[in-house]
């Protein structure tokens, strides 16, 4: 029976004070405030894309309307006609309108001059006339209102609230952002240790697969391969549907869910060539290491050296490019988007309400907040994913100072004007 | 050199003839071809047949017959191998230079339709490029000669801006607020493309815009590279006996610097040509630019597979091409690099 000894041994572990090591974060955010500003939008990305359902201040696809009392009636031309005259009212085709408890709609607007506004109104059944002087209740559609506080980014032309469409457009960039990096990752890290550790045929074989998928622009590939994939009928599609527990209708507050996943895997696509080829170079060097050769002595595997030898090696360089490329994806997602081949219409993404055309025809007549503030934010966020990598590889590498030579190809994200 | 350019160029052959089989399949190989894209699931099977008919579909795909005598499958090339669809796509190609026939009723062919359209795009692109050279280089220069100053510290800023605003969210910014507090409009497209050479001014008034925020995403990684490759050769020995010569500091930056700092900066454009022709794409769709890349995207949302087929063929090869071309330039401009 062993007994239990209380060795007088402590084990002295060099760590610094919690209070110093505070301090030491603080003084980095100061030297990199640019930095931190990134980190903040990134941030702000990841909340809003996270809770987006729980901070929305109205559901993004709901028409917003409200009952509002206006005015009273001044004329009823024809009382059993349905034609009112109607003094200091805002309507449009299609608004409801309560007169002493009874429901009318708007057919047509038939001329607005100064605050009086002449409609024309179909009544559901009373053929009761109006006398001058009833007071009006309108049901009426907000659409296009200003910024305010009630609505802070404003309303666009289908009466749906921009901030809550900004903030589901954040869990959609987000959902594409990261299924398409970690999808891409995932199999181009596969792949490209594959490639890189087996050499001969393996390696050509997949090295000439990746030649030729970077032989098209990326733009062109995308739009391509959504072209062929992203219709209702296409047999990828109805495969997804059929065979994978994905739901087909809406999930995670996202009506065309299926059609948003589509867009994320095709570009992981893209995602998946470029870190094929990058890892596979890296696999290549690695490979070499006495340690490989040391476990292959030892009666190990492919497998098991490919996985407890080589992919602990890359594994930092697949997390670097995935942090790198996912700015990207978001960018690619909403340029596809905004060419309207991307997401479906009406689907809250930013890419797709820069593209409205209704929503842009507006803005050249002073209803810029639809098209600004999706913008916008599809701009802070990548701005903030750019100065955020600035200040890591700052921090990495001093010499490099701001100089962003890391981004190789790409020089950062964006890539450009994608 | 001549050996190391007849080696480009022939490893390009597979990589080009894998891109065409590439693109014909993922056009041809889903369910549905080009015609039941086109008329809808809906159409009757008679028209279905008659486009067919005319368009070609009732030949086989590919120019390779397949003998299934199990356990082997022998393939062996046919005799006509312009009579299969991939084979004739080709065939056209290189024969008689003909891009195939849109879907659409009475369109153009192809080929007809980049002969007006290829002028705009290849003028956008070049016009951009210019932009993005003066617009990167010049203060990527200045800000590593002045490190750590106020110009410095615009310049990465800036980059950084540029880098992250995306094209067509500045291209419809400048149109709105340019109209909303200028009271300015760019020049419209409406109207039809006027070439620069009857009237130089309309011309670059019309690209200016297009070119400008096209190439403000590219300039930004032209000046973040132009900066670190700067500061790098700045360091180098033959700078410091440069300055210990006492020559002056324009000789020594824009001779002895500059030149080599650039050297990179040309790789970065030969890859940044894929960034172009899909800002292109964007662009003109923005701008109402009739050029190829609207072209392409009106034939992607018309479902319109043939003409798809061939300019995303026709964009991968100018692509390549151009890499191909930006490497040879490489080693032709700097001496240090052996092709072997």
């Amino acid at each position: 029976m062993a007994r239990e000894v209380a060795l007088p041994l402590e084990i002295e572990e060099e760590r610094p004070e919690p209070r110093k090591r505070w301090k030491r974060v603080l003084s980095t955010a100061r030297k990199h405030p640019l930095g931190v500003f990134g980190l903040g939008c990134v941030s702000l990305l990841f909340f809003c894309g996270i809770f987006a359902d729980l901070i929305v201040p109205y559901n993004p696809e709901a028409t917003l309307r409200e009952t509002q009392t206006f005015g009273t009636l001044v004329d009823a031309i024809k009382p059993t006609d349905t034609r009112l005259k109607i003094a200091g009212a805002t309507l449009e085709a299609g608004d409801n309108f309560d007169i002493d408890g009874e429901r009318m709609l708007v057919v047509a607007i038939l001329n607005s001059s100064g605050n009086t506004t002449s409609i024309q109104a179909q009544r559901s059944s009373s053929q009761q006339a109006h006398a001058a002087g009833a007071t009006l209740e309108l049901d009426t559609a907000i659409a296009n209102t200003k910024p305010s506080w009630s609505h802070p980014f404003g309303t666009d032309h289908n009466a749906k609230d921009v901030l809550s469409r900004v903030i589901f457009g954040a869990r959609i960039s987000l959902l594409i952002g990261l299924t398409a990096i970690i999808t891409g990752v995932t199999a181009g890290g596969f792949f490209g240790v594959i490639s890189g550790y087996f050499g001969k045929i393996v390696d050509t074989i997949i090295q000439r697969c990746v030649d030729i998928l970077l032989a098209f622009p990326a733009v062109v590939l995308l739009l391509a391969i959504i072209t062929v994939v992203g219709d209702e009928d296409s047999s990828v599609r109805r495969f997804i549907a059929r065979n994978t527990p994905l739901p087909n209708g809406e999930f995670l507050g996202i009506p065309t869910f299926l059609d948003v996943f589509i867009v994320a895997l095709v570009i992981g696509l893209a995602v998946a060539v470029f870190t094929t080829r990058v890892v596979r170079g890296a696999v290549l060097s690695i490979k070499e290491n006495v340690y490989v050769e040391a476990a292959r002595a030892m009666g190990a595997s492919d497998a098991r050296i490919m996985w407890r030898h080589i992919f602990p090696n890359v594994a930092a360089l697949v997390v670097i490019l995935g942090s790198v490329l996912l700015p990207v994806a978001i960018l690619a997602e909403a340029a596809i988007s905004f060419l309207g081949v991307g997401v479906p219409l009406g689907t809250p993404s930013w890419g797709a309400d820069l593209s409205d055309e209704k929503s842009r025809q507006n803005m050249l007549e002073g209803i810029w907040w639809p098209v600004f503030f999706p913008g916008l934010a599809l701009s802070l966020v990548v701005l903030g994913f750019n100065m955020l990598g600035d200040a890591f590889r700052d921090l990495s590498d001093p010499r490099l100072r701001g100089s962003g030579l890391g981004g190789g190809g790409g020089g950062g994200a964006g890539g450009g004007p994608m | 050199m001549r050996d190391y350019i007849i080696r480009r160029v022939l490893i390009l052959v597979p990589v080009m003839i894998g891109v065409s089989i590439l693109t014909f399949a993922m056009f041809n190989i889903i369910p549905g071809d080009a015609c039941v894209l086109r008329l809808g699931f809906g159409s009757t099977p008679q028209t279905l047949a008659d486009c067919r008919e005319a368009h070609g579909l009732n030949r086989q795909l590919f120019p390779v017959k397949i003998d299934s005598d199990l356990p082997f499958i022998n393939m062996h090339a046919v005799a006509h191998p312009e009579d299969s669809q991939y084979g004739g796509w080709l065939w056209d190609i290189a024969v008689h230079q003909d891009l195939g026939q849109s879907l659409a009723e009475g369109s153009a062919k192809v080929s007809t339709e980049l002969r007006h359209r290829l002028p705009i795009t290849l003028e956008l692109m070049i016009m951009t490029v210019i932009f993005a050279l003066v617009l990167g280089i010049l203060p990527g220069m200045l800000s590593a000669i002045r490190p750590n100053t106020p110009i410095d510290w615009l310049a990465r800023v800036l980059s950084v801006l540029w880098l992250s605003i995306p094209s067509f969210y500045l291209a419809i910014l400048l149109i709105t607020f340019g109209l909303l507090w200028f009271g300015w409009t760019p020049p419209q497209f409406g109207e039809g493309y006027v070439p620069f050479m009857d009237d130089p001014w309309v011309n670059l008034e019309q690209f200016f815009f297009p070119s400008l925020v096209l190439s403000v995403g590219i300039a930004a990684v032209i000046m973040r590279l132009t900066r670190s490759a700067m500061l790098e050769v700045l360091r180098n020995d033959y700078i410091r006996t440069a300055w210990s010569k006492g020559l002056r500091e324009r000789t020594v930056v824009w001779r002895h610097a500059l030149k080599n700092a650039l050297i990179p900066v040309v790789t970065l454009i030969g890859l940044q040509v894929g960034a172009l022709i899909g800002g292109a794409v964007i662009i003109e769709s923005v701008y109402n630019l009739n050029g190829v890349g609207k072209y392409t995207l009106e034939a992607i949302i018309r479902r319109d597979l043939f003409v798809v087929q061939s300019l995303t063929l026709m964009f991968a090869f100018v692509y390549v091409s151009c890499n191909l071309f930006v490497d040879i330039a490489y080693a032709w401009l700097d001496p240090r690099i052996h092709y072997n």
